[in-house]
């Protein structure tokens, strides 16, 4: 602050400095920097920020927006920008929900709520357990936190593909464990198709994610004061007080930003799903980002695929809004 | 304090500007015409590796003739529609490409390849020179061929000779009953032992079955550009596929999750299953994975017998790779003349000896590696009971929605549940409405 207010002063006279007493060094230091006034700097040293940004999110988002008004298909697809405009057309069959398509992407939405819920649920329990229990000081800590991190620091595809070759029928190691080792299934079930393939979706999917919850958790944790663990210690309060009464309430602005987090990744997941499952998932575990992909990569209708994207990405909105705003309301309470 | 940091802060205003310029220049030589052709060949080999090693001489003998270099690229399958998709969108493709047959109408529908014209095919020596069976793939009826055949392929019923002889199946299933009666012998759970291999989360794989069985029974995917995906000759074709797992018995219902020819290709090489319904590129594969080439026979696809009321003799679709040349090349001479080295006679005994596929050109079958029981059966398929997918604008479409139906519903049969005719015939009603609606 105190720089900026006597540049601003400084802008103001920028016509009567050259001529002022100043040591002709000194002039030549300062003269560059009076042709801009100061106030402009900032923006200016945000402009290629601005650039970029714009080139890699704002355009294509807009390019998006404007797909989904389009008839794209096999047909106009070399020639996109002339393809035929067709208003909200796309969106009118998407949300049809008497359509196989709108029920179909109903069916996908509620999947991939149900999904999502279940992925931020579990991460976030799973999260805070161990870092709790990590918490305080004991020989081999940091091996364990490392070991714990180990899944997310993996590449996404490498990890997942050796999930898909564990949850094979006949030759995975999940069966072998469950079926010949502990002999729970006299079937050998599949994990790959039909029913369970949303529990392999779900399970697969925490165990690549929570240890971002319990990296985030761990670090929020760090800054709580010891002294209020030793006063809940001293009224008496056993592990679980501690937690319900300390940790939680001092946690509070991490979740928030935690819960947001995981919720956007999980709805969004493309990568997981679509590693573990190949081109054609499922219809048990096809979450809407395969819906999305399927219908435009597939079936060559891009202008379908983009309104789903759209109105996938005006529901994320929605929520983080609605989100953000129960937060902040809570919080004035 | 002041200046300094003023200094420093215009210094990286500098740097951030010019990095920023920088990025945006950097598009502006990249459209230049270089000498060389881009060139996207589709996986035929073992491996994205095998490919690359055994086009490149063939590049080089290329570019010693005529001068012209070819910069390779092996596109795995999975990718290779969705690259040449976004090259259409985009305008910025490769020179040549290979692509899918099965997609030349789709394709041609985007406008973004040379249409091969009379004058254009006579770059390449004219119709005259190919397969008549092989031409009936590039495109929709009465309208220039988008691309032009390249490598040929048809399905066979391959068979394991040692199991038939345990079994006591003295010869190959020649119709539909026989077939599964021998399927059943060959099914031996207790040994782990199956009568067929499928794949069955393959959607390309159960849309062509749905075809060929379909066309058994009479159905006609399409009137025109109108799908009738559901019509109870199609229920009868897929069920036909659908109860080999279902009612019969006779595949491993693990199958249903195998999304290509890897595990079938090494649960039949292995003696796990007795027969494969695979297109002859396998013949590669099954040696490379140990098995000998007399250790097994080939068979026609069997068809039903008597046939019902409008079906045909059908064991394959037109199968195999086309060559095509973008619209948008920058040396549409230079890549006709490519695409004519790729079919000339002697490319073609060269690469399809390697594939395991078979020449689209008539010259290329004095070579002997072209003659013998196997080839002639594949061959015999593609000559007598061979007919092309349908070659309409939706045949993508086709694929996906009908393979995804199959693949669902086999999936619901390995799991336990029951599968009947109306089964297929909901998950194929809804295929259709699918593909009504747009979707």
């Amino acid at each position: 602050m105190s720089t900026t207010t006597p540049s601003r002063r400084g802008g103001g006279q920028a016509g009567a400095a050259p001529t002022g007493p100043l040591p002709p060094s000194a002039a030549g230091e300062r003269a560059p920097r009076r042709r801009v006034p100061r106030t402009w700097f900032p923006h200016l040293i945000l402009l290629p920020a601005l650039l970029v940004e714009l080139l890699v999110h704002v355009v294509p988002v807009l390019v998006g927006v404007f797909t989904s008004l389009l008839q794209l298909d096999q047909f106009s697809l070399r020639d996109w920008s002339a393809a035929p405009f067709v208003g909200f057309g796309n969106y009118a069959v998407v949300i049809d929900l008497s359509s196989p398509v709108g029920a179909d992407l109903l069916r996908s939405f509620g999947t991939t709520a149900l999904y999502s819920a279940l992925v931020v649920g579990l991460c976030w329990v799973i999260g805070l357990a161990a870092a709790v229990a990590l918490h305080p000081p004991f020989p081999g800590r940091g091996l364990l936190r490392t070991l714990f991190l180990v899944p997310f620091a993996l590449p996404a595809f490498a990890s997942v593909i050796t999930w898909n070759f564990m949850l094979q029928r006949d030759t995975g190691l999940v069966n072998s464990l469950v079926v010949d080792v502990l002999g729970l299934t006299g079937e050998r079930p599949f994990w790959l198709v039909g029913e369970n393939s949303f529990a392999s979706l779900v399970v697969v999917s925490v165990w690549r994610t929570w240890p971002f919850a319990f990296l985030t958790l761990t670090a929020g944790m760090q800054s709580i004061p010891a002294e209020l663990y030793e006063a809940a210690n001293v009224d008496g309060a056993g592990p679980w007080w501690r937690l319900r009464m300390v940790t939680l309430p001092m946690l509070r602005p991490v979740n928030a930003v935690l819960v947001l987090v995981l919720f956007l990744w999980s709805f969004n997941d493309f990568t997981t799903p679509f590693t573990l499952f190949g081109q054609a998932a499922p219809a048990e575990a096809e979450v809407i980002s395969l819906h999305v992909y399927n219908s435009s990569f597939q079936t060559w209708n891009f202008g379908l695929g983009s309104a789903m994207s759209v109105l996938l990405v005006l529901f994320l909105l929605a929520v983080s809004l609605a989100y953000t705003g129960f937060l902040r309301w809570r919080r004035d309470e | 304090m002041g200046p300094r940091r003023g200094v420093a802060a215009w210094t990286a205003a500098g740097v951030a500007v010019a990095l920023g310029l920088a990025g945006c220049g950097g598009s502006e030589d990249s459209g230049a015409a270089g000498a060389a052709l881009t060139y996207w060949a589709s996986n035929q080999g073992t491996s994205l590796d095998h490919d690359r090693q055994v086009l490149t001489p063939e590049l080089e003998k290329f570019e010693q003739r005529t001068g012209i270099s070819v910069e390779l690229e092996v596109i795995p399958w999975t990718d290779l529609q969705n690259r040449v998709l976004a090259a259409t969108a985009s305008g910025e493709g490769p020179d040549v490409v290979n692509i899918g047959n099965t997609w030349s109408a789709s394709l041609q529908a985007t406008g973004a390849f040379l249409p091969f014209d009379e004058q254009t095919i006579g770059r390449v020596g004219g119709e005259d020179r190919f397969l008549a069976s092989t031409l009936t793939s590039t495109g929709a009826e009465g309208r220039p061929p988008v691309a032009v055949p390249l490598y040929g392929l048809a399905y066979g019923l391959f068979y394991n000779k040692r199991l038939f002889a345990e079994a006591g199946i003295a010869q190959a299933p020649r119709t539909w009953a026989e077939f599964v009666d021998a399927a059943k012998k060959l099914t031996v759970p207790e040994k782990r032992q199956w009568g067929l291999g499928i794949m069955g989360a393959s959607y390309t794989e159960n849309a062509h079955f749905a075809f060929i069985f379909g066309r058994q029974n009479g159905a006609r995917p399409f009137e025109g550009d109108e799908p009738r995906l559901d019509s109870p000759q199609m229920v009868d074709g897929v069920s036909q596929y659908v109860d080999l797992l279902s009612t019969h018995r006779v595949v491993n219902p693990s199958d249903a999750e195998y999304v290509n020819d890897t595990q079938v290709v090494k649960d039949f090489a292995a003696g796990r299953t007795a027969m494969i319904m695979i297109q002859n590129y396998a013949t590669a594969a099954i040696r490379s994975n140990g098995m000998a080439d007399d250790a097994y026979g080939v068979a026609p696809i069997p068809v039903l017998d008597p046939l019902p009321p409008g079906g045909k003799k059908i064991s394959s679709h037109v199968a195999g790779i086309n060559v095509g040349v973008f619209a948008n090349s920058d040396d549409t001479e230079g890549a006709l003349e490519f695409v004519d080295f790729l079919t000339s006679t002697e490319e073609q005994k060269i690469l399809n000896g390697t594939w395991g596929s078979l020449p689209v050109v008539r010259e290329a079958y004095d070579d002997p590696r072209f003659r013998g029981p196997l080839i002639d059966v594949f061959q015999q398929v593609l000559a007598e009971s061979a007919e092309t997918m349908p070659m309409v604008p939706a045949e993508a479409q086709f694929e996906t929605l009908v393979g995804t139906a199959v693949k669902d519903v086999l999936a619901d049969a390995a799991s336990g549940e029951t599968v009947d005719e109306q089964v297929v015939e909901d998950a194929l009603a809804a295929a259709d409405q699918r593909m009504r609606a747009g979707g």
